[in-house]
């Protein structure tokens, strides 16, 4: 098939960037979207005037959560529960013009065409993602806690995040609750995570904010858009949580 | 010649680690805030290295090539991580995980380390537990389990089909947690391009800053390289598109020997091969052959009518079928090791009987499984699974048979380390898939896992301190050392002159041929006549290379290009590498398989007799000839047998 | 901002309980009897202001959450959005705001002019004598321009309260499978009978 692709390029951070047009031609149904970008970039060094265009990639099996592209106003492009890798141009028509632009907010400021830094969601995690217990040593066995099935499994569906930033890219607020709450929740529901939970609630909400992520409005495009469909619920969660840590904060 | 040390502990296998513990040397905690550690990589064991080290107190920096540690490709695993917990009741043990392991790995493994790996891998559960990793569970709530090639016993825990995602995020969790208190400092986007050496230690490294473009130099008092491995030589492989082995290769040049470089699993459940734009392959867990059979057409004719289009999978009857692994290895049957299963699968397309549109590709059926147990069972155990061959291949595997076809998957051999994972040069650790590792000629399924957090949590952290003691009289030394100079320049230099080549052809035009050839020569089975052959063919295309290679842009500024040839150079001269070893090395053992060593059967082939040891090859000159040193191994503690899947 | 919501959300429903009996008795005199007990009781004055905060803090919050929401995206998209959502949740600040225009002439026309404008009297055969506030309903309602803009403004209200309500148990965390489809539903519900409802004053007034 043959396409038309209007692609964001910005040569650095501070550039100013714009669309700029390309045609490729004979592109196979069955090639996934990033290799139709690879075809244009070998074209593009081949022909010499003009750099190749940047985009994050890396394990092209929808897990590493590098890619990245705002397609046709959706992130991850037309299709449900899948990531830009995953995503085949039998999903695109002969003839289409396709949009692909990077993923907007600003703690994902640009670096380069369609790469974007997304060192704010490392920054939320370190903020209180996590379990505080040394490594090594002599732990408890792991089973000298039975974990309830139904627990394990809601808290496996929320560790699945992939960190990829589709959520916020799609929010119309640019809010980053959907990857938050997916930690928060996940450490929440299992016993080892309940001691800290009022305080990275708190830490970890209190990043978000001050990055300059947007708030949420419950509109559930992040649930929508996400490739590991990642439910709401564990938005709601995380505010039971933090309401529940705000009120009853202990006695100093 | 340096002799090979590879410093095993004395006294009884289970009871060396133990020793080696007790005896090491420790360094007091005000001494450790006054040594740096570098780790390059933020995989499981890199992650999991820096973490501990952090927490123990070392200043530790941390680089990845990624915009985040959790992108590393230990993140892409799927089916599960081993250990002897025997929660099944079994029969499993830390000395039963053990001799799976040296069998599986053909007897061409150290049994003090692989030991070492089965007797740490239960606290490897207890750890990712307490960090809060949501294992599969049982309606119970304890730990659940399942089985994995190669064993006969279920130990494998697992996350649905993610394990790999939850293991790495685990070892993130420890690594955020380090790098908010201070101990670690993360830096991204940064790619290693060389070793600095001081006094004959290694004692920093010149990164290239992949947003910038700017070189930097970093010292450390000691430097480990948790890189990966370097299943991209071969192009296509199941490695992400950034997974290299170019780390490795500037620490082999700067004097560390390279272990069994030709041993790379090829793993027998990947989507095959669809177009010649396919930039990468995709693995499908080994966990699928536990609910999976595996079958081809019994006649060729349907064979050839399948792969024309013309017939389906489920039309044909059940006694046209040949399931073969069954058929020849009854007592494991669909659960073989992975080197067998591969071959066989080859084996079965080279006579004909081969499926899909180009004849490369075999059936696993999951409808015998979908009968027995229900499509949810099924769905539960691998929907992710399902649904990802589904997005791909555009069927649906709960109907129709899924085609698979081996892929290159994992690299067993790697930078020689001794016991203590210290490499040849003094102050140079090498853990996870860089190193040659614990898997001999094969590693089995869950195993990769194991490996990396054990190297990360639980072996590093010790004997680095055993190195580190005797260093804390080292001040930190400038960077601006004669030493940084001369490396930044020479890498200034590899840089410029790919740069000016600006010849016809584009860097993946290269990495693409060398990988034909790598599949062809040095691939599923590979032979003399052949193996000569690919070192001639890699050499060559090397110069072509050099003359007609186009790398756009400029040094300074992002340049995803330059990255991408900076790898393919370093991977023009690993190919030949790993065929001068397969060359070396006149029998099969496990993922080496060498067409003129076979049993009547068509089984691998050890010559024990001469070739029971490592090949470590020390790097003598561009233009010169690698010398092949030997470290014997010996096997204490275990019975050496030819491996018997039947 | 979902407490003040949902506090507003009972607000209506009183409110609306009120406006309705003005249907049931042409005389008005269960109307005005109503409105004169919202107006004397001490205890519903000391409560006004206290519906005063609610709406200021669901305005204010409203606004400035708005206006953080434009600036954790300051580069828009070319593409506009096309991600699945709830419909009205896109638009809460523009229903929001003309809501607040309503809110202001509505306040305007009975608020102030009962609190400090002439209303005129009326004595019903008990005896009692109120302020006749329902006549000002009527004569308001007499002019198709205003009850255009009056059911207008009520629809958008109804969309508004459409996502507010269950988006503010979302928000309170108040997320149960069991439960959370039912809270759906009686949102749904709330909101037809709520808009419904007051947009039937001024059409039965109107037409009939």
């Amino acid at each position: 098939m043959d396409l038309t692709l209007k692609i964001w390029r910005q040569a650095s951070a501070g550039a100013k960037g714009q669309f700029v047009n390309y045609q490729v031609k004979n592109i196979s149904a069955e090639a996934s979207f990033l290799e139709m970008l690879d075809i244009l970039n070998e074209e593009l060094v081949m022909k010499g005037n003009e750099e190749p265009v940047a985009f994050d990639h890396d394990c092209r099996e929808g897990i590493c959560g590098a890619c990245s592209l705002y397609i046709n106003g959706r992130p991850h492009g037309p299709d449900r529960g899948i990531t830009t890798c995953q995503m085949h141009m039998r999903n695109f028509k002969d003839g289409e013009t396709i949009v692909i632009e990077p993923w907007r907010a600003k703690p994902f400021p640009v670096i380069k065409d369609l790469m974007v830094d997304r060192t704010a969601f490392d920054e939320i995690i370190q903020a209180g993602g996590y379990v505080s217990v040394r490594t090594g040593g002599t732990l408890p066995d792991a089973n000298a806690l039975p974990i309830p099935k139904a627990a394990s499994d809601e808290a496996m569906d929320a560790a699945s995040c992939i960190g990829c930033g589709a959520c916020v890219a799609a929010c119309k607020n640019a809010s980053a609750m959907l990857f938050v709450s997916a930690k928060v929740s996940q450490l929440a529901l299992l016993p080892q995570g309940k001691l800290e939970a009022r305080e990275r609630v708190q830490n970890m909400v209190k990043k978000m904010d001050e990055l300059g992520f947007g708030n949420c409005t419950n509109t559930y495009a992040c649930e929508a858009e996400c490739p590991k469909e990642i439910s709401v619920t564990h938005i709601a969660r995380m505010n039971r949580e933090y309401l529940s840590a705000k009120i009853t904060a202990p006695q100093k | 010649m340096a002799k090979l040390d590879a410093k095993i502990p004395n006294g009884p296998l289970a009871e060396k680690w133990t020793n080696y513990k007790v005896h090491q040397n420790l360094v007091n905690p005000a001494n450790k805030r006054k040594i740096d550690i570098l780790v390059v990589g933020t995989g499981l064991a890199g992650a999991a290295a820096a973490a501990s080290l952090g927490e123990m107190g070392f200043n530790v920096k941390i680089f990845g090539i990624h915009d985040s540690p959790r992108r590393a490709h230990s993140i892409a695993a799927q089916g599960g991580i081993n250990a002897a917990k025997n929660y099944t009741n079994d029969g499993d043990s830390v000395y039963r995980l053990f001799n799976d392991t040296i069998k599986g790995g053909d007897y061409r493994s150290r049994e003090a380390n692989v030991y070492r790996l089965a007797e740490v891998s239960n606290s490897i559960i207890d750890q990712c537990v307490a960090q809060g990793v949501p294992f599969a569970r049982e309606y119970g709530g304890l730990l659940d389990n399942r089985s994995f090639g190669g064993a006969q016993v279920s130990r494998t825990f697992y996350a649905r089909g993610q394990t790999g995602q939850q293991l790495l995020l685990g070892a993130y969790s420890a690594l955020s947690k380090e790098i908010n208190k201070g101990s670690v400092k993360m830096y991204t986007r940064r790619d290693m391009m060389d070793l600095v050496m001081v006094d004959g230690r290694a004692r920093g490294v010149i990164m290239r800053n992949l947003v910038t473009g700017e070189l930097e130099r970093y010292f450390g008092h000691a430097v480990v390289i948790a890189t990966g491995g370097y299943s991209n030589v071969f192009f296509l492989s199941t490695n992400a598109m950034a997974s290299n082995g170019s780390v490795a290769w500037k620490a082999y040049k700067k004097g560390a020997f390279f272990g069994n470089p030709s041993f790379a699993q090829i793993h027998p459940t990947c989507i095959p091969v669809h177009g010649d734009y396919q930039s990468k392959l995709t693995l499908m867990s080994e966990s699928l052959r536990n609910d999976g059979r595996i079958w081809v057409p019994k006649k060729k004719e349907d064979a050839e009518k399948i792969q024309k289009g013309t017939l389906k999978p489920t039309s044909i009857p059940e006694e046209d079928r040949d399931y073969y692994l069954e058929r020849r290895y009854p007592a494991f049957g669909n659960l073989v090791p992975r080197d067998v299963a591969s071959r066989a699968a080859k084996e079965r397309c080279d006579a004909g009987h081969g499926v899909g549109s180009t004849g490369l590709a075999v059936y696993l059926d999951f409808a015998d499984s979908i009968k027995r147990l229900g499509k949810h069972v099924i769905e539960s155990r691998y929907g992710n699974l399902f649904q990802m061959y589904e997005k791909i291949v555009d069927e649906n595997p709960y109907e129709t048979p899924m085609m698979i076809y081996p892929a290159v998957h994992y690299t067993m051999g790697g930078i020689w380390v001794d016991y203590e994972l210290q490499t040849t040069i003094p102050g140079l650790f090498a853990a996870g898939e860089a190193n040659f590792s614990d898997h001999g000629a094969n590693r089995l399924g869950a195993s990769a896992l194991m490996q990396g957090l054990a190297d990360g949590y639980f072996v590093l952290p010790y004997t680095l301190q055993n190195y580190l003691a005797d260093q804390i009289g080292v001040k930190p030394l400038p960077t601006d050392l004669p030493e940084f100079s001369k490396t930044e320049q020479e890498t200034q230099a590899l840089i410029d002159k790919l740069l000016a080549v600006n010849g016809n052809n584009t860097v993946d035009y290269y990495h693409r041929k060398l990988g034909f050839i790598m599949w062809d020569y040095v691939g599923m089975a590979r032979n003399k006549e052949g193996l000569e052959k690919a070192i001639q063919m890699i050499k060559e295309l090397r110069i072509e290379f050099w003359k007609n290679v186009r790398v756009p842009g400029k040094a300074d500024t992002m340049n995803v290009e330059l990255e991408k040839a900076l790898r393919v150079v370093d991977f023009l001269e690993m190919g030949e590498l790993m065929a001068r070893d397969a060359l070396m090395r006149d029998e099969s053992c496990g993922g080496h398989f060498r067409e003129e060593y076979q049993t009547p059967e068509g089984e691998a082939m050890r010559d024990d007799n001469k070739f029971n040891f490592v090949a470590a090859w020390q790097y003598t000159g561009d233009d010169k000839e690698p010398e092949l040193h030997k470290e014997p191994l010996v096997f204490e503690f275990t019975e050496v047998k030819q491996r018997n899947y039947k | 901002m979902s407490l003040a919501g949902l506090f507003l959300i009972t607000f209506l429903v009183v409110h609306l309980a009120i406006n309705i009996l003005i249907l049931f008795d042409d005389s008005r005199e269960l109307f005005n009897q109503a409105a004169h007990f919202m107006i004397t009781n001490p205890l519903i004055q000391g409560f006004q202001w206290v519906l005063f905060a609610g709406f200021i803090l669901h305005i204010i919050l409203g606004f400035v959450l708005q206006v953080q929401n434009w600036l954790a995206r300051p580069t828009r998209y070319d593409r506009k959005g096309h991600s699945e959502t709830s419909y009205f949740s896109k638009f809460m600040i523009h229903t929001g705001v003309i809501v607040l225009i309503f809110l202001g002439i509505h306040m305007a026309n009975f608020f102030f002019r009962v609190k400090f404008g002439e209303v005129p009297m009326i004595t019903y055969d008990s005896g009692d004598t109120y302020r006749d506030v329902g006549l000002l309903v009527i004569e308001l309602f007499k002019d198709l321009g205003y009850v255009v803009f009056y059911i207008i403004s009520l629809l958008l209200l109804g969309f508004h309260l459409d996502h507010g309500f269950q988006s503010a148990f979302q928000s309170l965390g108040l997320y149960h499978k069991s439960y959370t489809p039912a809270i759906k539903l009686i949102g749904k519900f709330y909101t037809i009978v709520v808009t419904a409802g007051y947009i039937a004053i001024p059409v039965v007034l109107y037409f009939f």
